[in-house]
């Protein structure tokens, strides 16, 4: 049986989780009507019900999340939850613990991620990045080649460019030559791509706050917002693209000017 | 107590030890002899009996061949990826292994799998521990070091099933340290522990939030540590002798041992000494001595203890931490004794390191906390819970042998990843996945955990099923698989090879033989059982002689108890049970009487038909101690 800590007083809110068929579960201990993760009243751990990340969280699909809110709620609901705590209990409440505990998990690393977070929502809405598709998972799976990414168009000519510079950095490697006018170059070339990805990140917050917006329209009756959404959607899945293909280059510069 | 006690333990490679919380301190249990620590040592002399601890010493030492040390290195590897540690040790793997069988060594006319040999130490353990408590014991956490991948896990809990325990949770080594650390401190803090073991080197980075030990970051190499230091200064010894007297001394395993000891002798010294002598026979009667000023020695091992700076940094990239952010270093384990080590510590983190607790037993106190978070059975830790992390990717290889990682390194820990398969062929029934553990891009350069089959696929065109293949790491950190294909809603068995680890039914055989051991377990412990009894008598009728009653015996009567106490104190030393067992049956017949004249004495007839121990002890002068280990309770 769950021990009671002492910060019980502050986890009252418990949230409720829908079975199956959208109507409220009742706990299979004490059947209290108003079930959530674990039950207000006797405290037993319910079974795990599939719920995507952000209602598990109690929380609405807005991409602004209050990190440290987040944390605490993780800390409580793992006090509540965690497999340690239910050793000597029943098999199946064993089974029950370990399966929320590691949804919990799998969606608290998620959320607290910024970009996990983005492609998250993305794919809850129904856009999958090229790279996700199980099209695109078999592909590779069968042809050897790892997922790829197309070139974002408006860098082609710089990511050229490194290509190129790269490229004679591994030569120079082989041949033990030092070009530091080389050396100069991609290291202001990796500069640059940082700053790349640092102006991603803030484009990305101000379409989030485009999209929470969205997300509080629809909320107060307005029921026109499909298409901006989807909009919106389309901005953000093709900026994480452009934002995964600039980490990776960044990645490989630092690699190549390291060794 | 309702629940039986769940006890920590620390299986290490050098000293192993058992531990409980008691009241709100965790406490170690001692041995037979007294001493905290085990050694991690087992011996088989020749009659075959197991000896476990400092008794197998002398046999290491003596007869090689039949004994073994730094199992854990062992545990969850195959054969080519312990040729190289092989060289270095005494011991020799069975003659008929084939390739991809679990180890096995030769331990005099046996050979035993590493689980085996460690189940032998836990056993010694579950004993200490029983005879503690007068109490059986088989609930227990054990503790793994953090960068264990899934087979070392696995094999130290299959340790744990052939020895007769259930272990109700795997620990890491450097979280359960925090445990012991954190236990009173109640603070926030980010921490750091380094633990550099025997074997293995582990640095863990926390963050401790009223009560959560929440890891953050981990890393390490679990082929690193105090035995790696003594195989380079037996080399280092080798090659003097060799240059100063000429022989090669390589060949002989006595020899070799005997230096072996003579190092780590040093070595200690050295800890806090400026000079040590490495001293010792040589085979033909001469003597070997070289003084090693501090200095020498640590040229010497610089290289390895230079090994442990990769993992520490990376630990802290990846926590997104400067050493400046942490608030305490914590130092675990016998080899951070070291001036030198110390001296790197200091300058890696820039802070003086916390070396309070005793580094050797650290750990095991950090289990014995774990084990009561578990079981409940003291309050001192109703607030206290341990998050940890899985050190090592998961991933899964495609063709081309690409790995396409599924679960990152340092994700918190239960944690799942759900990846969809297809078939490629029109009614292919089956799937097979292989898993591997490791940061690397190629899976040849990386750990292979097991391979999986999917089977009972229902027959579809090729690319129709699709296969919901769940991949969940418990809290022990060992992967667990289950598919479903979701179009026709089918739970898909799965056969699991493991690559490095023994099946289920190999470890059932195990758990049977080892009964076997239990036997010889038992029959002991009647002996021993049967010798306390003996004393307690013994000590009865001293009492008896100086009481008032004894006056009231005849001298016929007097005899007779002399003549019966000196036949159990014939039988007493030897280890024939039903010979210990009458001769004490014989003498509290005999002493019957005396009981009864005793009791008299102390007014109630409604004692007579006790046994003698049994009066003397209601006449008592003081508490009572409920078996000859415990302290006397004061009630």
């Amino acid at each position: 049986m769950p021990r009671k800590s002492k910060s019980d007083s502050l986890s009252e809110s418990a949230l409720q989780v829908l079975n199956g068929n959208g109507e409220h579960a009742s706990c299979w201990s004490c059947g209290d009507m108003v079930a959530a993760h674990f039950c207000n009243a006797c405290g037993k751990v319910q079974p795990a019900v599939p719920a995507d990340y952000f209602s598990f969280f109690g929380l609405p699909r807005k991409l602004n999340i209050d990190l440290s809110a987040l944390e605490r709620e993780m800390y409580q609901l793992s006090r509540r939850l965690h497999p340690d705590l239910y050793t000597q209990a029943s098999e199946q409440e064993q089974t029950w613990s370990l399966e929320q505990t590691s949804q919990l998990n799998d969606a608290y690393r998620t959320l607290r991620d910024p970009i996990a977070r983005t492609r998250y929502l993305l794919i809850l809405e129904g856009f999958k990045s090229e790279e996700q598709s199980i099209r695109a998972t078999e592909t590779a799976r069968t042809s050897g080649q790892p997922k790829q990414s197309p070139v974002p168009a408006e860098l082609l000519e710089e990511v050229f460019e490194i290509n190129m510079q790269l490229e004679e950095l591994h030569m120079n490697k082989k041949t033990a030559e030092d070009d530091y006018a080389l050396t100069a170059e991609v290291q202001q070339a990796q500069h640059k791509f940082e700053q790349k990805l640092r102006a991603m990140q803030g484009e990305l917050r101000t379409l989030w706050s485009a999209w929470d917006t969205l997300i509080d329209r629809s909320a107060s009756g307005d029921t026109a917002t499909t298409d901006e959404r989807r909009v919106l959607c389309l901005k953000m899945l093709g900026l994480l693209n452009r934002h995964r293909y600039v980490q990776h280059l960044v990645r490989e510069i630092s690699d190549a000017l390291e060794s | 107590m309702d629940q039986s006690r769940v006890v920590g333990i620390d299986l290490g490679t050098t000293n192993s030890l058992v531990a409980y919380m008691e009241g709100d301190r965790p406490v170690i249990i001692p041995g037979e002899d007294g001493a905290n620590l085990v050694p991690s040592l087992v011996a088989i002399d020749p009659d075959g009996k197991v000896i476990v601890g400092n008794a197998a010493r002398k046999h290491l030492i003596e007869t090689p061949d039949r004994a073994v040390y730094s199992v854990k290195r062992l545990m969850g590897r195959g054969i080519d990826d312990v040729q190289n540690e092989l060289k270095l040790f005494p011991f020799h793997l069975a003659d008929d292994l084939l390739p991809g069988e679990v180890l096995r060594i030769k331990l005099g006319e046996h050979t035993y799998s590493p689980p085996e040999i460690s189940a032998f130490i836990l056993r010694q353990l579950k004993r200490n521990a029983e005879r503690y408590f007068g109490a059986p014991v088989t609930k227990a956490v054990i503790t793994v070091p953090a960068y264990f991948n899934d087979a070392q896990r696995q094999a130290t809990k299959d340790a744990g099933r052939i020895a007769g325990l259930d272990v109700l949770r795997l620990v890491n080594e450097p979280t359960a340290a925090s445990l012991a650390y954190g236990l009173d401190k109640k603070t926030n803090a980010t921490i750091a522990v380094y633990d550099f073991g025997g074997g293995t080197f582990d640095i863990s980075i926390l963050k401790l939030h009223e009560g959560i030990f929440e890891v953050i970051a981990t890393n390490g190499d679990t082929h690193l540590g105090g035995d790696d230091i003594d195989n380079l200064m037996i080399a280092v010894a080798l090659d003097d002798i060799q240059g100063e007297f000429g022989f090669d001394l390589r060949r002989s395993s006595e020899a070799v041992q005997a230096i072996r000891k003579a190092v780590i002798d040093a070595k200690i010294a050295l800890s806090t000494q400026p000079h040590a002598v490495l001293d010792f026979d040589l085979p033909d009667g001469k003597r070997y001595q070289r003084t090693i000023p501090r200095e020498l020695f640590e040229q010497f091992i610089e290289p390895i203890i230079k090994r442990t700076i990769g993992p520490c940094n990376q630990a802290l990239a990846d926590a997104g931490l400067k050493p400046s952010e942490i608030d305490e270093v914590v130092l675990v384990g016998g080899s951070t004794r070291t001036p030198r080590v110390r001296q790197l510590v200091r300058d890696l983190f820039q802070r003086e390191p916390h070396y309070g607790l005793n580094p050797d037993e650290v750990v095991a106190l950090g289990a014995a906390v774990q084990a009561n978070i578990l079981s409940g059975a003291s309050d001192a830790t109703k607030d206290m819970l341990l998050l940890d992390v899985t050190p090592l990717s998961l991933g899964i290889e495609n063709l081309g042998g690409v790995v396409a990682k599924i679960i990152h390194r340092n994700s918190t820990i239960p944690a799942s990843a759900t990846e969809y398969f297809t078939t490629g062929v029109e009614g292919q029934a089956n799937v097979a996945i292989h898993v591997l553990q490791g940061e690397r891009e190629m899976a040849k350069d990386c750990r292979s955990l097991a391979r999986f089959e999917l089977r009972g696929i229902p027959p579809m065109p090729a690319g129709q099923p699709r296969i919901a293949v769940k991949f969940l790491i418990d809290a022990n950190g060992i992967l667990h698989v289950s598919a479903r294909e979701q179009r026709s809603g089918k739970q898909a068995e799965i056969e699991v090879q493991p690559s490095y680890g023994l099946t289920d039914e190999q470890v059932e055989t195990m758990i049977l033989e080892s009964f076997d051991y239990a036997e010889q377990d038992f029959a002991e412990r009647q002996v021993v059982e049967a010798r306390n009894e003996a004393e307690t008598i013994r000590a009865a009728l001293e009492k008896g002689r100086n009481s008032a009653a004894w006056e009231k015996l005849t001298s016929d009567e007097r005899t007779k108890i002399a003549k019966l106490e000196a036949a159990l104190n014939a039988v007493k030393p030897g280890t024939d049970y039903q010979a210990i067992r009458g001769a004490i049956d014989a003498l509290n017949q005999g002493t019957m009487r005396l009981a009864e004249l005793m009791m008299d004495d102390a007014v109630s007839s409604a004692l007579k038909g006790r046994t003698f121990d049994q009066a003397s002890r209601k006449l008592g002068e003081g508490p009572e101690a409920p078996h000859p280990f415990a302290k006397a309770e004061i009630k």
